[in-house]
């Protein structure tokens, strides 16, 4: 064990249990401003108390999310410091303008979402909610904006300076818009309002099992179950597809290793399942024929380059990666599917609340989601290795010279500790949440005396109209 | 006209002085969370006279980490790398704190609330105790190397008596700045035993700080120099100035009076410091050429210019969310029904 390989255990796994929050504060965010929009629309008052409900469920998340994003952002000069000489100039003003634009505008609206019940207006409220939620998804772009650097890096030019070889910016608006960033941002957008649609859609087939708050629950898996289905299959055919296309077009080594792809061939078969034997330069499986090729270059001739057409030192470890994104393509074949089949038996005079099996599907769909969505990201960045900056900068070459093996070991094993407990504690407090369940509709305070205009509230004396409550 | 690694100096200093102000009284309100609350209705009223901003307030420091990552990255690297230890420690508690604020009062058991109630203490005990000792260091200068990479042996290094003085005054500091914020939000008995705690924190933060200057000067570090002049005793002599306000102000009622003159005396203190360090970022104790200036560490114009534009789009805007907020939170904390 070196420095170097401590510090990438480190990364994948502060990075990957970071990463289950934020899909959920987009995704279950997008659909809390919709059930705010319901409840505009149709005064329901269970759009009302399901604003009430999930955002409790909002708060926990976004917490965890926001204690372990941090991490991140000082591991990179903490682990990775000639990394972060080398991209400064770009990789750090991005990470900076996710800072000011979007870190902000949550920061600044989340507390007016979290205790906003109580002394916001519905349409105020609402705002506040959006704030968060558009903070948060214009916070993914910024992010995914600079991953994308760093899987197609272009608006640079190499300077060698008295640090070492480092990347100038030339053009920001080249490093804005790589090629993999619009195909890659979309593709995360979706798949993070799946993971949303699928939190709720677990949480209130959970409830219909248990025959609990039966109105609330129908109401809100409704909702869920269109959006997560028509997502699911657009995910299928366009923004997966697309974000397919993107790697053919601009990094044929990590295509070819994320279907073992060995030898050039034209009419490429795409797997289902499947194993490859690195050793022995093969791959075998249950495998769908010219299908690689059709997706890559919608033409079944058309030829695949192979990873024996690259230098072995630029491929990636070739069955993890083979193995991670299958995980993701099965699994994201297998949602359209339980989209549909629940969209059929909701139609079907709503048979589907009465369906065990299925409610027991829907109940496991959140983890489905959200191991599709990392399997996702670990197909991207295990995907890019060897390199850090693809083709620019190997990952070997980029972690901090002064690190020392027990440093690292250290705080790997502290982070191990410390998000075992963290996770233990969230997945119990969310469980009590959902037990407890909704308050009931007609103790939600009632929203005719709150101020739900920016004039009502800055007239207000105070913004709370409540009493104290203990 | 002032050239742009410059002005990023200033911007970064405006940063980082936002966040001790507005982190500063979320951390001091966390210090006294065991001594100023005595029962868990107060705990709960503590704990909600930040609930609504503190997040917002450690996106300060967010934003210290990324400005200077992409204005000053051959600083950011090499502080952090070199630092790493005590970033970890830095991580611990950046993770923790949050997670007591949200937790806390998610169960009714009353030791489920008090584990929460000591994690919220503890960690900000740490972090302003760990901002002042990173703060010392980088007044008395790190063995940096030719390559700009800081060498030490251990932990223990960065915890030499200067750095322990200046996390002492850190912890006074915010301390008594959190009081004063809790005199302004808090009422009746709470708000009476929080105000008979600031004269002693005053004192307290007066004591060290004026030990913590004249070791500076004892043990001449490279930031005195610039005190050879009069006019960069202005800092300092403002910040003396603001010190004696908040007494004035508080002794007349003037409750928020008495904390903008806190805020203004942080600022007047980390201005002190600033000047006294500029233009170097980090100071080495092997050699003053190996120092990490404004110039050898910064970015390129190209990248300085286009995060100028960003920032002067995105700085309104960030004033506009922050003192909207603490304008609809304003006055003596209540609890309802969401509250933490």
């Amino acid at each position: 064990m070196n420095p170097e390989i401590l510090s990438r255990l480190q990364f994948a796994f502060t990075a990957s249990f970071h990463f289950i929050y934020p899909p959920i504060s987009m995704g279950l965010g997008l659909l809390m401003v919709v059930m705010g929009i319901q409840y505009l629309r149709t005064k329901d008052p269970i759009w009302r108390q399901a604003s009430f409900f999930w955002v409790k469920i909002y708060g926990l998340v976004f917490a965890l999310g926001i204690a372990t994003g941090i991490v991140q952002e000082f591991e990179f000069g903490m682990n990775w410091a000639t990394y972060s000489r080398f991209v400064g100039n770009i990789f750090g003003s991005l990470l900076a303008a996710e800072g000011i634009f979007a870190f902000f505008l949550e920061g600044g609206f989340l507390g007016l979402l979290l205790f906003g019940g109580n002394r916001l207006g519905p349409r105020m409220w609402l705002l506040a909610t959006f704030m968060v939620v558009f903070g948060a998804h214009f916070s993914a772009l910024w992010i995914l904006m600079a991953n994308s650097w760093m899987q197609t890096p272009q608006g640079y030019e190499l300077a060698t300076t008295q640090w070492g070889q480092l990347a100038y910016m030339t053009s920001f608006a080249e490093v804005v818009f790589t090629p993999s960033f619009i195909p890659r941002l979309l593709h995360t957008w979706v798949a993070s309002w799946m993971v949303g649609s699928s939190l709720v859609l677990s949480v209130t087939a959970y409830y219909l099992l248990k025959k609990r708050h039966i109105e609330f629950a129908k109401k809100n898996f409704s909702l869920a179950l269109w959006f997560f289905a028509v997502l699911a299959i657009l995910q299928l055919f366009v923004f997966g597809a697309q974000m397919a296309i993107s790697v053919t077009n601009n990094q044929q080594p990590k295509l070819a290793a994320m279907e073992g792809v060995w030898e050039s061939q034209s009419c490429a078969p795409m797997y289902l399942v499947g194993w490859v034997n690195e050793a022995e330069q093969t791959t075998t499986g249950l495998s769908i024929p010219c299908l690689l090729s059709i997706l890559s270059y919608q033409n079944p001739q058309a030829t695949v380059t192979g990873l024996n057409a690259f230098p072995q030192d630029t491929w990636a470890p070739v069955n993890a990666v083979f193995q991670v994104y299958h995980l993701m393509i099965d699994l994201g074949f297998l949602f359209p599917l339980i989209g549909v089949v629940g969209l059929f038996f909701w139609w079907r005079k709503r048979r589907i609340f009465e369906m065990r099996w299925l409610l027991w599907v829907f109940v496991l769909s959140i983890v489905m989601t959200e191991l599709a969505t990392l399997a996702g990201w670990w197909t991207a960045e295990i995907g890019r290795q060897p390199w850090i900056v693809w083709e620019l900068l190997h990952t070997v070459d980029a972690v901090s010279p002064t690190l020392t093996t027990n440093q690292v070991l250290s705080s790997l094993i502290m982070f191990g500790i410390l998000y075992a407990i963290l996770f233990a504690l969230f997945l119990f407090l969310l469980d009590h949440k959902i037990k407890e369940g909704p308050d009931p509709v007609d103790g939600i305070p009632d929203p005719a005396p709150l101020p739900d205009t920016f004039r009502e509230i800055f007239r207000q004396p105070r913004a709370s109209a409540s009493g104290e409550v203990e | 006209m002032m050239s742009l690694n410059t002005i990023w100096f200033i911007l970064f200093i405006v940063i980082i002085t936002g966040y001790l102000i507005l982190d500063g009284f979320d951390m001091g309100v966390g210090i006294l969370h065991m001594f100023a609350a005595k029962d868990d209705r107060e705990r709960r009223l503590n704990l909600n006279s930040i609930g609504p901003i503190w997040d917002g307030n450690e996106v300060w420091l967010v934003l210290g980490g990324g400005a200077l990552f992409a204005a000053f990255p051959i600083v950011y690297a090499s502080l952090f790398s070199g630092f790493y230890p005590a970033m970890v420690l830095v991580l611990l508690v950046l993770i923790l704190r949050p997670v007591a604020i949200e937790f806390r009062s998610k169960q009714e058991s009353a030791r489920w609330r008090k584990l929460w109630d000591v994690v919220f203490f503890l960690t900000s005990l740490l972090l302003a105790l760990l901002l002042g000792v990173a703060l010392g260091n980088i007044i008395s200068g790190v063995p940096l190397d030719e390559q700009g990479h800081i060498n030490i042996s251990s932990i223990l290094t960065l915890l030499h008596p200067f750095a322990l003085l200046m996390g002492l005054t850190t912890i006074a500091m915010v301390t008594m700045h959190g009081a004063l914020y809790l005199v302004m939000k808090t009422e009746g008995e709470m708000q009476a035993r929080v105000h008979g705690l600031v004269p002693k924190l005053m004192a307290a933060f007066a004591v060290t700080a004026v030990i913590t200057a004249i070791l500076m000067f004892v043990n001449g570090y490279q930031p005195t120099a610039v005190y050879q002049q009069i006019w960069p005793l202005i800092f300092p002599l403002a910040a003396a100035v603001c010190f004696g306000l908040i007494w004035l102000f508080l002794q007349r009622g003037h409750e928020f009076k008495a904390f903008v003159a806190s805020s203004g005396m942080i600022a007047c203190l980390m201005l002190s410091v600033a000047v006294g360090m500029f233009p170097n970022l980090l100071i080495s104790t092997i050699n003053e050429s190996y120092n990490l200036t404004i110039t050898n560490s910064a970015s390129q114009p190209n990248t300085l210019t286009v995060m100028l534009i960003i920032a002067l789009i995105g700085m309104p805007f960030v004033l506009l969310y922050t003192a909207g907020v603490y304008y609809i939170f304003r006055g003596k904390v209540q609890l309802d029904a969401d509250s933490y």
